[in-house]
């Protein structure tokens, strides 16, 4: 039985073509999810993200605190969180270096961090924070809140069209920075609104009541806002040069070759879960960007990618709707560099593809070209 | 589910036009197309080419997936729709009027072994 987020029967009753999304019933599309895709990128496009897990984290900050015992869980340093709603993109480390979940952590309060992980990886983080909490933190509260949804509203036109939507939203959003939060009473309860996503482009993540989600997706359709679809969402973070879980970097990979290397704080002297080893093995790999040059197909993730400095393969693949032309991230050996032609194995051809860093688009515009 | 009565099809998800030469056209179905999702890549079979029943011909690869496209009928490619292939689209914009290519049959036998609409609708239901 395929679990259902709240507003599963108004993707249901939209036409929505659904899929088993790690055991959600979820929807890709409603229609055209390049449709979708531009609607998000030149206008504002919502997605229901209610299976991504909200965590939170409170204690005491005399006994330790979240601050202390976050700051040696996650590969990101907490400590650059000071304000107040403030949020950070951390992965969360195995002791071996691997990536167990990327993850968002905002800072509420000293004693009230919340953090919002992957849906499929949820159990497996929520065990594993419970084990570190049992051995290092053990005055600490973990509530993972079932009890809310959650909705990204993204595009150019987003905030606008949500401070539409959700009254009073306005007043307590406009002047809310990048990568901030901040509650709000609402008619349909608290909503926790964040300026945060994962289509690079501007917008918020509301989460609010899972009772009153459905009050608040219909009310920012009537203000415009196109509901789109796994597919879309898929298309829109591969153009914004952003990770998936589970396909750009899992319990195999380091966030070092994962492109993440600007999310773990290695400079301070703080100790973290993973630190050790990630000091001990330099990267002989790194996640890159292609585009594809060659007509014959469209790049796919687990794809050959024959480079003059040995394999690699493509971990994301996809057609770009913006760019109008096929896109890859690719884990290629280190010495590969952007502008190198690299040979794609497609069905049954080789391709030529140009490696690039990504982002490939965000805010509306290409950002990758391949004229030279 | 848009399944023309005047169309033969396969299980496979291929619609089969017989036109009035005695060629038949051949396309994907609309519920192939949505399945598929928006299309962004076509690969016709070359002119000349001689297929056997079932051959994989054809791809059609959408922003999810590539799926192989199969002669309904045993026969010589007659023609293929090349200005198709520049704007995949118009495949999911209406599916029975992009076909894809023209076989002439190597025989009537196979045309015959085609599934009619409400065939074709009792396969899908399956799936």
């Amino acid at each position: 039985m395929l679990k259902q987020t709240p507003l599963n029967p108004l993707h249901r009753a939209a036409g929505a073509r659904m899929v088993d999304f790690g055991g959600w019933d979820m929807p890709v599309n409603y229609g055209s999810q390049i449709d979708e895709h531009h609607a998000v990128r030149n206008d504002a496009g919502m997605f229901d993200v209610s299976h991504m897990r909200v965590v939170d984290l409170t204690g005491e900050p005399e006994n330790g605190g979240v601050r202390e015992f976050l700051r040696y869980a996650l590969a990101n340093n907490v400590d650059k969180l000071r304000e107040p709603g403030k949020a950070l993109y951390s992965c969360l480390l195995k002791p071996d270096g691997t990536v167990i979940d990327d993850l968002i952590v905002y800072f509420l309060r000293e004693d009230f961090f919340r953090l919002v992980v992957n849906a499929g990886t949820a159990d497996k983080d929520i065990a594993w924070f419970r084990r570190l909490m049992a051995e290092r933190a053990p005055t600490l509260t973990l509530r993972p809140r079932t009890d809310l949804a959650m909705i990204a509203v993204q595009g150019p036109n987003a905030r606008a069209k949500v401070w539409r939507a959700l009254p009073g939203s306005e007043q307590v959003s406009s002047a809310l920075k990048p990568f901030a939060a901040v509650a709000m009473e609402s008619p349909w309860g608290e909503a926790f609104v964040a300026r945060t996503g994962y289509t690079g482009e501007d917008g918020f993540e509301i989460m609010l009541p899972a009772a009153r989600a459905g009050d608040l997706w219909q009310a920012l359709a009537a203000a415009g806002v196109r509901p789109a679809g796994l597919g879309a969402r898929d298309t829109l973070r591969l153009e914004a040069g952003m990770n998936l879980y589970g396909q750009d970097m899992d319990e195999t990979v380091s966030p070092l070759e994962s492109g993440l290397a600007w999310t773990v704080d290695l400079a301070s002297p703080r100790d973290f879960v993973g630190k050790a080893a990630l000091v001990a093995h330099p990267p002989s790999r790194q996640l890159a960007g292609l585009v594809l040059v060659d007509k014959g197909g469209v790049l796919r993730a687990h794809q050959v990618v024959h480079t003059d400095h040995g394999d690699g393969e493509v971990t994301s693949g996809t057609f770009s709707p913006t760019l109008n032309l096929s896109i890859a991230l690719a884990r290629l050996p280190a010495k590969v560099a952007p502008g190198d032609t690299v040979r794609v194995g497609v069905r049954d051809r080789e391709l030529a593809a140009r490696v690039v860093k990504p982002p490939f688009a965000r805010n509306g515009k290409p950002r990758v070209s391949l004229i030279a | 589910m848009n399944i023309p009565a005047n169309l033969k099809y396969t299980p496979s998800h291929e619609w089969v036009r017989t036109e009035a030469d005695g060629t038949v056209s051949v396309g994907i179905t609309d519920h192939a197309q949505a399945a598929l999702g928006d299309l962004v890549y076509l690969e016709l079979p070359e002119v000349g080419r001689k297929l056997a029943a079932a051959e994989a011909c054809a791809v059609v690869e959408s922003v999810k997936a590539a799926s192989d496209v199969y002669a309904p009928v045993a026969g010589e490619v007659v023609a293929v729709n090349t200005p198709v292939t520049d704007a995949p689209e118009q495949v999911n914009q209406d599916a029975y009027a992009a076909w894809l290519f023209r076989i002439k049959p190597a025989d009537a036998a196979g045309l015959a072994r085609l599934l009619d609409a409400r065939a074709y609708e009792a396969t899908i239901g399956d799936a």
